[in-house]
């Protein structure tokens, strides 16, 4: 009941919703142990993490070496654009080479959907994805759907709409396992082009009014447009995206109720979102990077305890 | 398991009286004093330290919960990693005196962990240990109670059980013993 039912953190689609509940549960202690003013426990001091970012990353990264580091655990830090990748070694070789550094765990975001799940097929270590291209980026979901469970208390019934990029956005497949596990209701919401043609499958409303979605939401997650994704152009121009995409205060102020905004960063001002929403009480966008770093804890607390055990 | 009462309920509260008393000679008015419970059993306890001891000074005393989950020693040494407790310590330490109480003291590694957590909330002046069963010549490490309800000598194999009347519906001690022939 405790344990995860996983030795990896892959895809939500792996996790069961117990395992949910004890990562928010083991959270929300990690939240109050780095909101003391020692924010360091010993747990993981014999254990050895590597961080391996093939694409580039700000907060991720930056969550994951703090958890590690309160965690006690040692830190290896590897990015792609100063490693022998660029001499043309293999994903498996630079993973082998720092295992046998006798690394415990390890930590990964790679451009390619499927890059975790190929370690975890061709090595024997256990590995945390921290975003595999298009595919998933399971920790930011976890972090999202804590920062709405501890606002709303419980995210069953609760009406979810993911705005944006839903075709590049690894964190919109994420989020829609993980809410819809919990018991919340989904819909996302973008241009026709930027939103996969099979997307109902997955047991969510779509929308392609902006207006629409926000009406019929408790809670509105904006995503950013993955320029650095898009091999074609998707629609005419940022400023018309921007139109009908974008979220700005007088839209709220014409809702007849409340919503809460998150965001899973990085935010590009003035387009999917208005610095004025951004920064209003509305927004829980500080609150997931706090969320982060205790929901990233307690995964890694969770996985570490799991391992050399069948 | 056979089980033995170790104290029933009257002895239970006769104890407790004692072990207030004991701490009201070294506290004074409790100004400088906070009781810190250990997470998940030893709350119990300090509750009732709390309650017993605001009744007989009539002064309020500053109680809290603290979980030694991530202190532990014994992490991946056990089947399952452990879910920890709520830890609510909702004031200073600093410059305190603490009580850390436990119900039952045996190895010393609890205690021992509850000494790092407590650290991370800041410099207490003092810290002291109170609890209710000391199973003497048991202890893993160098560490000694100052408040002792019951020393009771036990073996390895027995278990011993804190029962409390908000829990479990009376308050009473017993002590399991293996069978002959298990």
């Amino acid at each position: 009941m405790n344990d995860l039912s996983v030795k990896h953190l892959i895809s939500i689609n792996d996790l069961e919703t117990n395992d949910l509940n004890t990562i928010f549960k083991t959270a929300e202690s990690f939240k109050e142990i780095i909101n003391r003013p020692i924010k360091k426990v010993p747990t993981l001091r014999d254990i050895t993490i590597a961080n391996l970012f093939f694409e580039n990353s700000t907060r991720t990264k930056l969550s994951f070496e703090l958890a590690e580091k309160r965690l006690s655990a040692d830190v290896i830090n590897f990015s792609a654009s100063s490693s022998s990748v660029k001499k043309g070694e293999t994903l498996i070789d630079t993973t082998n080479n720092i295992l046998s550094m006798k690394v415990d765990l390890v930590v990964m975001r790679h451009p390619h959907p499927g890059a975790a799940n190929h370690i975890v097929n061709n090595t024997n270590t256990s590995v945390i994805n921290a975003g595999d291209g298009t595919h998933e980026h399971p920790t930011q979901a976890i972090l999202d759907c804590f920062s709405i469970r501890e606002k709303f208390g419980e995210l069953k019934g609760l009406k979810v709409a993911i705005i944006g990029d839903i075709k590049h956005s690894r964190v919109a497949l994420s989020n829609i396992y993980a809410l819809k596990k919990l018991g919340a209701e989904v819909m996302v919401c973008g241009p026709t082009t930027l939103i996969p043609k099979y997307i109902h499958h997955l047991g969510v409303k779509v929308e392609h009014n902006l207006t629409n979605a926000l009406k019929w939401c408790d809670v509105a997650n904006m995503l950013r447009i993955q320029l650095e994704r898009q091999e074609i152009q998707y629609f005419p121009s940022i400023r018309e995206y921007t139109r009908q995409y974008g979220l700005n205060m007088q839209i709220i102020s014409e809702l007849s109720k409340e919503i809460t905004i998150l965001h899973p960063g990085p935010i590009n001002r003035g387009v999917e979102i208005t610095s004025e929403v951004a920064d209003s009480s509305r927004s829980l966008i500080l609150d997931q990077v706090e969320n982060g770093v205790a929901v990233r804890m307690a995964i890694i607390y969770l996985l570490a305890g799991r391992l050399n055990r069948a | 398991m056979n089980s033995t009462e170790i104290l029933n309920s009257l002895q239970v509260s006769l104890t407790l009286r004692r072990l207030c008393f004991q701490l009201i000679e070294n506290h004074d008015d409790f100004t400088d004093t906070v009781i810190v419970g250990l997470q998940p059993n030893g709350i119990y306890l300090a509750n009732r330290i709390k309650k017993e001891l605001e009744l007989i000074t009539n002064q309020s005393v500053v109680t809290g919960a603290l979980d030694i989950t991530f202190f532990r020693d014994d992490f991946r040494r056990k089947e399952k990693p452990l879910i920890p407790s709520v830890t609510n310590i909702d004031f200073t330490i600093e410059n305190k005196v603490v009580v850390l109480v436990d119900d039952v003291f045996f190895t010393g590694r609890t205690i021992r962990s509850g000494l790092d957590a407590i650290m991370t909330f800041g410099r207490p002046k003092s810290v002291e240990f109170l609890t209710l069963i000391e199973r003497r010549f048991t202890q893993h490490l160098p560490i000694r109670a100052d408040y002792i309800g019951q020393s009771i000598d036990t073996i390895n194999e027995e278990r011993v059980s804190v029962q409390w009347k908000e829990v479990h519906g009376k308050d009473q001690i017993l002590l399991y013993s293996p069978n002959e022939n298990e």
